[in-house]
């Protein structure tokens, strides 16, 4: 028992260290953006990658996880007769909760695992001392595009989770179980606010810096050859998905 | 020697427990080519990162220009780097560039030239190098010694005051080899830069050195001119040029 706490309590403490070195990681990108901004070119690469090319896999998950909530909170509303109240609560769920979350830890698991991966093959075959010795900061270069490109997408991704996943519950709620298709809109738009995608948007952002940030992080001070890449990879992907999850609450928190 | 170019004064540097340099002090002629030359794993790379504060050392100063690069940062330290070209043991290239891409990094990043000069410099340089029409190939596309030579017209192209080659030749064939060690020679003959080469190659470090240095044990045991080294009696040098496992020089 004593061993099992003893095993948590040095698990937290390290985590709270990588945070701590992720911060101070993120004050020196923030200086060095400040300094001058990157090429709009590497940033719209970056983009690309983060962004575009996680559509099909957010389109894939947001639609699912629509038509799951739709069938679930009916069953679950159908006891006491608020099934015209599923259309609310599917809205609310994927808005305020589910489509920032799912969406960033989908894109960590495409997009962050890939930058630890990439930067880490670059730091171990010291093409990122190669960028130091021409005088190109790399952080500026490597890191900077990548978490604009973090900040910026996942929210736009998150926009689109919220959509697929608002038409999947409609589609399931409305077309397969029946629900009256004008109550089943009418109580969506009239409770759910602006406010409340709104601040999913800003979860959306939070997590994007944190996914960004710990994969250039965790790629940028890999050492040990492949196999230090291979840990830097897996490092960051469950480094960031409890950070996405602890600080969603306290987003939560906050905002509400 | 007159005034050297980079000075190392009494550099200490050790990774863990392990001591790499131990009190190195070492003096880069300007304008000459300097081969340092010593046992793999004795810390030549380590001494060559020092010279661009790719490495800090945990004591001593070394000095470009009489300006000690260990105390800076920065815009500071970049501005001294843009002085320097260097091209890397294992050659890292950028992996997701093409071969002229690599190449004409440096021109992109530092220069305003247009792109059809620097396309037109990078094939220039790239035929020099031995290796015409690579432009567009990518970097896991080449062997070994082509990419090897492409990281040396990298380190080449802005025609930097200072190039450090950490083994220009290893890995080549010995006539691919013996045409880089001319290129090498004939470059700084032409231009009268400074180069720091490091080399495993006891026949081409006569050919193209100016100035040879030995690092043993985290210093320099023996410098000079060719003929000097040639003539000097250290016995671990004697029997490193000798090139045998039998003599002070213990293999473990
Ligand atoms: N980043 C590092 N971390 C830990 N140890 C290192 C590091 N770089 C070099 N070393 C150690 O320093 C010593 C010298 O390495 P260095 O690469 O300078 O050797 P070298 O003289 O260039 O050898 P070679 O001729 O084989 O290239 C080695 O024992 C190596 O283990
Ligand atoms: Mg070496």
């Amino acid at each position: 028992m004593t061993a099992l706490l003893e095993l948590f309590g040095r698990l937290v403490v390290g985590w709270i260290e990588e945070v701590g070195r992720t911060s101070l990681f993120l004050a020196d990108t923030v200086r060095s953006a400040a300094r001058s901004l990157p090429r709009l070119r590497l940033v719209f690469q970056q983009m690309e990658f983060v962004g575009v090319r996680s559509v099909s896999v957010v389109v894939l998950t947001g639609t699912f996880t629509g038509m799951v909530l739709a069938l679930q909170s009916y069953y679950g509303f159908r006891k006491f007769g608020a099934e015209s109240l599923v259309g609310t609560t599917v809205a609310l769920s994927m808005a305020r909760e589910l489509g920032p979350v799912l969406t960033s830890l989908m894109v960590t698991a495409r997009a962050g695992s890939a930058i630890a991966a990439e930067l880490g093959t670059m730091r171990v075959t010291e093409q990122i001392d190669a960028l130091t010795v021409m005088a190109v900061d790399p952080i500026r270069y490597l890191v900077v595009p990548r978490i604009l490109a973090g900040l910026l997408m996942v929210p736009v991704l998150c926009v689109i989770s919220d959509f697929v996943g608002v038409a999947g519950g409609y589609f399931v709620g409305v077309k397969l179980l029946g629900i009256n298709s004008g109550v089943y809109v009418a109580n969506t738009i009239k409770y759910v606010e602006l406010m409340d995608v709104f601040n999913g948007l800003v979860k959306a952002a939070c997590f994007g810096l944190i996914l960004t940030a710990i994969g250039c992080y965790k790629g940028f001070y890999a050492s040990g050859g492949a196999h230090g890449v291979g840990r830097a990879t897996t490092e960051a992907v469950v480094l960031a998905s409890v950070l996405i999850l602890i600080s969603d609450y306290f987003l939560t928190a906050i905002m509400y | 020697m007159g005034c050297p170019i980079i000075e190392f004064v009494d550099v200490h540097k050790s990774f863990r427990n392990q001591k790499v340099l131990d009190g190195l002090n070492l003096r880069i002629p300007r304008s000459k080519t300097t081969v340092i030359i010593g046992r793999s794993g004795g810390g030549k790379s380590v001494t060559l990162k020092h010279m661009i504060g790719l490495m800090r050392p945990d004591l001593g100063q070394i000095l470009v220009d009489g300006e000690d690069i260990a105390a800076l940062d920065g815009e500071d330290l970049d501005r001294i780097r843009r002085r320097f070209g260097m091209l890397f043991q294992e050659g890292a290239l950028f992996d997701s560039l093409t071969v002229a891409d690599n190449v004409g990094f440096p021109l992109v990043e530092h220069t305003a030239l247009g792109r059809e000069e620097i396309r037109r410099r990078v094939s220039e340089l790239l035929r020099t190098v031995g290796l015409p029409g690579v432009e567009e190939k990518m970097p896991a596309e080449l062997s070994g010694g082509m990419r090897k030579r492409v990281g040396l017209a990298r380190a080449l192209i802005l025609e930097p005051e200072i190039v450090l080659f950490d083994e220009p030749t290893s890995g080549l064939d010995p006539i691919m080899a013996d045409a880089i060690d001319r290129l090498i020679r004939d470059t700084q003959a032409e231009s009268g830069r400074t180069y720091v080469v490091i080399s495993h190659d006891i026949r081409a470090t006569f050919e193209i050195a100016h100035h040879i240095a030995m690092l043993y044990e985290g210093r320099i045991i023996a410098e000079g001119s060719p003929d000097e080294i040639r003539r000097n009696p250290n016995p671990i040098l004697a029997q490193f040029l000798r090139g045998t496992a039998d003599g002070p020089i213990q293999v473990q």
